[in-house]
Formats: structure tokens, C-alpha cells, sequence
């Protein structure tokens, strides 16, 4: 098979400059909270450092803050990053053949969101070389990003971190709207999804399941639900 | 501070995300054809998300008057399409104002 010769560790670089950008403003919200929630900024570093990987790791930061158990923290970071597996698995259809196993392991922690996208646009196959500039851009931004939140964290007034508290929801929201008003099927799993959140919080007995549980539950329902009466076109990828 | 629960913690997010990524790229080279089990992973983040955000919203802020200024001001910004720093920085700001507001009102 022919190797992908446009495929340069400097494009990968290149490439993935916007996801950088991108990620500097979501990590700097991540650093914020957990100063926020009252954990040193090396503690924030750390996380980003070892995770990269934003909901996954907001609602780590949760189950953290609230005193959550340790397994109720593992089944809620496997259900929210449940989509990796899927992005991993399409990923593995796509690589040079010629890539080794532990190359794999190695290029599969960069396994995010926006990397996948941008990695399958690329005509043919993917080498290693251009995977691991595509990664190493965005992880930089990603570590440099939760410093810059955590740290500026600590010197805001109490009256503007008391609004911070906001900002992660308000990121959320920045992700699940505009689809809902492209496909209805997302809009359906949206609203289910969220009112039974509400039915969760606001019953007397239901309200005393933990909310790493809450969210394990009502996601599963939403998404099984929706997957039965939309089920997605067969050429879609994910 | 609790250190060793903080760093177990640490462990945990890390290893279980590293193994929902590394798996499928080193062992499967077959595409999962099962259409139901597709749609269900396509709709997951958006469950979570939402999920994770409502009711919660309602209670992340001082209190919920300005909580609800501020939610509204998201699903606005978010509709118009704006991106995810503007959406958080928006209902941040809209927060702080109200709450500035509402202390002038009850003095």
C-alpha cells in the first residue's frame, strides 16, 4: 500500500491549531472550576493532563466536589466517554496498516471529539507521524489553557466567582442547542434526557440517588429511547 | 484536603477514558453494523449533557433568580450559534449583573 506522503508531522501541527484555540477557552473554564471548588491549580493541571477530555472531566470534577463513591465516578466517565469507542473504532478502519500496536496505544489517548473530526477528513489512510501532530497541539493548548483558568481563578473577587458557577452549564448548553434545532431526534433526547433529570431532583424519595447515578440513568433511558423510534442513516458516521 | 482520594480519583477518570479509547483502535477492525446500538452511542453525549445541566443549572450560580437571567441568556446565545466561550462568558456576565442588581434592590 502506498504511503500518504502530504501526511507530515507539521501538517498535524498545522491542523491542529484551530483545535487548540478551540480548547484554550474550554480548559480555562475547567481550571476555573476546580479552583472554584476550592482544589489547588496543580490539581486541575493534573486532570487535564491525564483525561483530555472536556465532559468527561467537568463531571468528574462533580462527583469529586460532591463526595461521590468511586464506582458511582468510573461508570459516569465510561457512560459520558462511551462515544470514544465509537470514534476509536471508526479511527481503527482509517489508520495506516502499517501502524504498530503500540503507536495505537500511544496515538489513541488523543482520541477527542474534534481530533477524530478532523482526522477523518483527511483522504486515506492516517500515519502516525500526522496523528501525533494533530494531537500534540490540541494537549498543549488543553494543559496550558487549565493553568491559565486555575490561576486566574484564585485572584477573581467572590462576587464574580459566585457567577463563574455558571459557566460550565452555560458551556453545555453552547453544545446541545444548536444541533436540537437541526435534527429533532437530538432535540427529543435533549428535553427527555433533562426532564428526567428534573423528575430525579424534585421527588422526595428518587432525590436521594446521588447525581452521578441521576445522570447514568437518565442518559441511558434518553438514548435507548431515541435510538429505537430515530435510528441514525446507515451512512452516518457518528 | 484528602490527597490519596483526590489522586485515586485522578486514577480512575484517567484509566477508565484511556480504556474506552485504546481498546477499539488496537484490537477491532470490524465496523459495528448493529443500527440501534449506533444511534444510542450517536445520542449519549447529548443525554449526558443535558442531564448534567438541568436541573443543576438552576442551583450553580448565588441564587435563582439570577440563575434563571442567566440560563435564559445561554439557550439565547447558544440558539444565535455563538460558540461555547461566548455562550459561557454571556450567562456569566448576565449572573453577575442581576446578582449586583438584586443586592441594590434589597438594601
Amino acid at each position: 500500500m502506498q504511503e500518504n506522503q502530504n501526511l507530515t508531522f507539521q501538517k498535524g501541527i498545522k491542523d491542529g491549531l484551530p483545535i487548540c484555540l478551540g480548547y484554550i477557552s474550554v480548559s480555562f473554564t475547567f481550571g476555573m472550576a476546580v479552583v472554584s471548588g476550592g482544589m489547588p491549580a496543580w490539581v486541575a493541571v493534573l486532570i487535564s493532563m491525564t483525561n483530555l477530555t472536556s465532559a468527561g472531566q467537568f463531571a468528574g470534577l462533580d462527583i469529586i466536589l460532591n463526595g461521590g463513591m468511586y464506582l458511582e465516578l468510573a461508570v459516569t466517565t465510561f457512560v459520558i466517554n462511551i462515544r470514544y469507542m465509537l470514534m476509536s473504532l471508526s479511527l481503527a478502519q482509517k489508520v495506516d496498516s502499517a501502524m504498530t500496536v503500540l503507536q495505537r496505544c500511544a496515538v489513541s489517548f488523543g482520541v477527542t471529539d474534534e481530533i477524530f473530526a478532523v482526522a477523518m477528513q483527511q483522504k486515506g489512510e492516517i500515519n502516525t507521524r500526522y496523528f501525533a501532530g494533530l494531537l500534540l497541539t490540541p494537549y498543549v493548548g488543553w494543559a496550558a489553557g487549565t493553568l491559565a483558568g486555575a490561576t486566574a481563578a484564585g485572584l477573581l473577587p467572590l462576587s464574580v466567582r459566585s457567577a463563574l458557577g455558571i459557566a460550565i452549564y452555560g458551556m453545555f448548553i453552547a453544545i446541545i442547542v444548536p444541533p436540537m434545532s437541526k435534527t429533532k431526534p437530538v432535540a427529543v433526547v435533549v428535553v427527555t434526557a433533562a426532564l428526567l433529570s428534573c423528575i430525579f431532583r424534585w421527588t422526595p424519595l428518587l432525590s436521594s440517588l446521588s447525581s452521578g447515578w441521576v445522570i447514568i440513568l437518565c442518559a441511558v433511558i434518553a438514548s435507548a429511547f431515541a435510538a429505537m423510534r430515530y435510528p441514525v442513516e446507515e451512512e452516518e458516521g457518528a | 484536603m484528602n490527597y490519596p482520594r483526590i489522586f485515586l480519583c485522578i486514577f480512575i477518570m484517567a484509566a477508565v477514558t484511556y480504556l474506552t479509547r485504546m481498546p477499539p483502535l488496537v484490537i477491532f477492525k470490524k465496523k459495528i453494523t448493529n443500527r440501534f446500538v449506533k444511534s444510542f452511542l450517536a445520542y449519549v453525549p447529548y443525554a449526558v449533557l443535558s442531564a448534567m445541566t438541568f436541573p443543576e443549572i438552576l442551583y450553580s450560580t448565588g441564587n435563582m433568580v439570577s440563575a434563571v437571567f442567566g440560563l435564559a441568556a445561554a439557550l439565547l446565545l447558544a440558539y444565535k450559534g455563538r460558540g461555547l466561550l461566548t455562550v459561557a462568558v454571556g450567562s456569566v456576565a448576565v449572573v453577575f449583573i442581576v446578582e449586583q442588581a438584586l443586592q441594590y434592590i434589597i438594601i
